[in-house]
């Protein structure tokens, strides 16, 4: 390095030193520090104790956290494919030629704006048993065969597919990300396709979707990060439908709803067991990590 | 003038907005005239249990936090409060005599182990309310609530409409969970114990077996269906016109001394009752009540600890010769304008005479009475809380049989029970005795 680059290298560090500052106080430091806490016995207020694998072992017989694991894999196994196939069809659908598509494209964008807090109350009344919009559209079509729709929120079968519901209210945008990929799917290999043939269907498979692999793996990475981490929507909704009973984190009705992150909030800020909130948050950490390592292979190999 | 500047600032943190927090203001804004020493500041401060928590690891907690009565014991636990006995002791009394003035049951809610660690702020009591109307329409005495449990069934029956049409239900008597925010009292109330000083004893007490049948069978005599689909319609409606009972859906429910202020605000004109006790579930316990309190603590580390115990003391001995609404101060201040019992044996001519609810008569006798409950005092209470709505849940929606429920709940909470008491043991924290409640 000569002077000059040494001097440029400082005032580039300078310069980007609140961001440095930043994530290694606000980011790095307690992202370690709950490395150790994982180990430690640690309720915020006391010394910690260390007391080795413990946590660890205990996550492994503590049945609430297999349950909040299992409602957590469930909701991101339907959310996570549901949300790509209908993000990926709005996204069609809005780059077809039809009248008025900006107006369309802004519409369904719109939830996407709606603070989640807010939305999640619009939720409740439209899940709601007796006089939610939803029921109201089910009730008719579902009386023909002797049935009658669910009361959502309340029923410890049906909480969990009505925040998958609702998941897919909020994908637009992801669906903005595919509109930008469909456009970027060269022209040629549409006229390509066309002087071969191929209709609409084949076009779409074998132009389309392979040209759109890597916005889908980024969707779908992206979506599988934050389905895991699911918590502000079902805390709102939970509790709401449980009449604000006392905690809002014990997953109402019958832990149905109880996923891995209200768990992980319930020990640590109720429960005061940071300890072990944090050990839940490292294999948090290692499942998120694992599965983005996957669909990482999975593109790759399909990439190539 | 220097005075101002040397004035001491007290941070006071609290939870409420709206009347609630109006009306703390102004017994605030009342303390800060009466003398010229402190100044307390009130913040609101949301959510006040956690965030105390997490000032006070930080070394910067407020002075005085206006907690939830069930935070004691955690809080305790986790080493976040001043206990109060030793400011007691300078102004010449033991907790025990300090304390006298309350009614046992609030004695015992500011406790944890035995150790004092708060000042009770916002007193409730809690029994039933009756529908008039309702009673009228269903032809049950409108004047004469029910006094046992069995008429408690036998007029939630009556009480009951359904659709003819469509066999849909349209009204109920009772609902087990409207509001469904205390499912452990039942099990109290039932005569059963939640925990008895050493051990969980959930599933292990035959009587709290009782109480979890008793709410299933709810489900079993109306149907699961009907009463889920139903009270689905008005579930987490409570300040609301769509609340059961001010939608005339739910013909009785418990609620506490500040339903009357709701009803005003919310049904205007709604004819209702408030029974002189719980209707008694079992032989031997009569005037069976539920008390809940906000209550005051001062975090560990506060900057002006002694300073947030005068305004302590200022709020917990009110002018008990007040005879017109501008001598009221303190915690009677306080009831008054929040329409609430006093948690204080003694009351001032006015604040017994002219007290805002026509029916307070009944929420002081039940503060006097030697079954009124309140939350168990268990350093897990959090978890255990966590469980028993679970378990409720389950039995309620017939997921699980009442047994299956309270054996699951019981084995998870003797194992963080066990845990719980060696991190105490491993800090150095657990007493020579887990002391039981302290009975009155």
């Amino acid at each position: 390095m000569t002077r000059g680059e040494r001097r440029s290298f400082f005032t580039g560090l300078a310069f980007t030193s609140p961001w440095i500052i930043g994530l290694a106080v606000f980011t790095a430091y307690p992202v370690l520090a709950s490395l150790f806490y994982s180990f430690c016995d640690y309720s915020i207020l006391k010394t910690p104790v260390w007391c080795g694998l413990e946590n660890y072992k205990e996550l492994v017989s503590d049945d609430l956290f297999w349950l909040s694991l299992r409602n957590t894999l469930f909701y991101a196994g339907l959310s996570v494919p549901l949300g790509t196939i209908v993000a990926l069809s709005l996204a069609l659908l809005l780059n077809a030629d039809v009248r008025g598509k900006p107006f369309f494209r802004v519409l369904f964008y719109l939830p996407s704006i709606v603070p989640i807090v807010a939305a999640s109350m619009l939720w409740i009344w439209i899940f709601n048993g007796q006089v939610g919009l939803l029921n109201w559209i089910l009730t008719p079509l579902l009386a023909p065969f002797g049935l009658t729709p669910p009361a959502w929120l309340v029923d410890p079968t049906w909480a969990k597919p009505a925040l998958i519901l609702m998941s897919l209210w909020g994908t637009g945008n992801a669906m903005v990300i595919y509109l930008a990929g469909l456009q970027n799917v060269p022209k040629e290999l549409y006229e390509a396709a066309e002087i071969d043939g191929a209709t609409g269907w084949r076009r779409f498979w074998h132009v389309t979707l392979p040209q759109l692999a890597p916005v889908i793996y980024f969707n779908v990475v992206m979506s599988i990060i934050s389905s895991l981490q699911i918590f502000t929507q079902a805390i709102v909704m939970s509790s709401a439908a449980s009449g604000g009973t006392g905690t809002e984190t014990d997953g109402f009705p019958a832990r149905s709803t109880l996923f891995y992150t209200m768990h992980l909030f319930a020990t640590a800020f109720y429960d005061l067991r940071m300890g072990y909130a944090s050990a839940m948050a490292y294999v948090l950490f290692i499942i998120i990590a694992t599965l983005t390592w996957l669909a990482t292979r999975i593109s790759r190999d399909r990439l190539n | 003038m220097s005075f101002a500047a040397e004035k001491v600032k007290v941070v006071y943190w609290d939870k409420w907005t709206g009347p609630e927090g109006r009306s703390l203001r102004a017994v605030v804004d009342a303390f800060n005239r009466s003398q010229d020493r402190i100044e307390v500041e009130v913040l609101t401060v949301s959510p006040v249990d956690r965030k105390t928590l997490v000032a006070t690891a930080g070394g910067n907690p407020p002075d005085i936090a206006g907690l939830w009565a069930y935070n004691i014991a955690s809080f305790a636990d986790a080493g976040a409060l001043t206990p109060l006995e030793p400011f007691m002791r300078e102004d010449g009394q033991t907790a025990d005599e300090w304390q006298a003035r309350y009614y046992p049951v609030y004695q015992r809610i500011t406790r944890h182990n035995g150790v004092v660690y708060a000042a009770v702020c916002q007193p409730a009591m809690i029994t039933l309310h009756w529908n008039k109307q309702l009673f009228r329409e269903a032809g049950l005495d409108p004047e004469r609530p029910p006094r046992t449990v069995q008429e408690l069934d036998e007029y939630a029956r009556k009480l009951t409409k359904r659709d003819p049409r469509t066999g849909e239900i349209t009204q109920m008597g009772f609902l087990p969970q409207e509001p469904g925010w205390w499912p452990w009292v039942f099990c109290r109330w039932f005569g059963g114990q939640l925990f008895d000083g050493e051990n969980i004893t959930l599933a292990t007490d035959p009587r709290n077996l009782e109480a979890m049948r008793w709410v299933a069978s709810y489900t079993k005599d109306y149907g699961k269906d009907a009463v889920t689909k139903f009270a689905s319609g008005f579930a987490g409606q409570f300040a609301s016109p769509q609340a059961g009972f001010f939608s005339g859906k739910v013909a009785m429910v418990f609620q506490g001394v500040w339903y009357n202020a709701y009803i005003r605000e919310y049904k205007p004109g709604l004819d209702y009752g408030v029974a002189p006790a719980w209707p008694s579930a079992v032989p031997g316990i009569d005037d069976f009540s539920l008390a809940e309190a906000d209550v005051l603590v001062i975090p560990r580390g506060a900057k002006h600890p002694r300073e947030a115990w005068e305004f302590i003391k200022y709020l917990s001995s009110p002018n008990l010769q007040a005879q017109s609404r501008e001598e009221l101060t303190g915690i009677e201040l306080l009831s008054y304008i929040q329409e609430k019992n006093s948690p204080l044996r003694e009351w001032s001519p006015f604040f017994a005479n002219h007290h805002p609810h026509p029916k307070i008569d009944v929420f002081r006798r039940l503060s006097a009475s030697e079954h009124a409950e309140i939350t168990p005092d268990i350093g897990i209470w959090t978890e255990y809380h966590r469980e028993v709505l679970a378990a409720f849940a389950n039995v309620r929606l017939l997921t699980a049989t009442p047994e299956e429920a309270l054996a699951d709940a019981h084995r998870r909470l003797e194992k963080s029970w066990a845990r719980h008491r060696r991190s105490l043991e491993r800090h150095g924290q657990l007493p020579a005795k887990q002391n039981a409640e302290v009975k009155p």
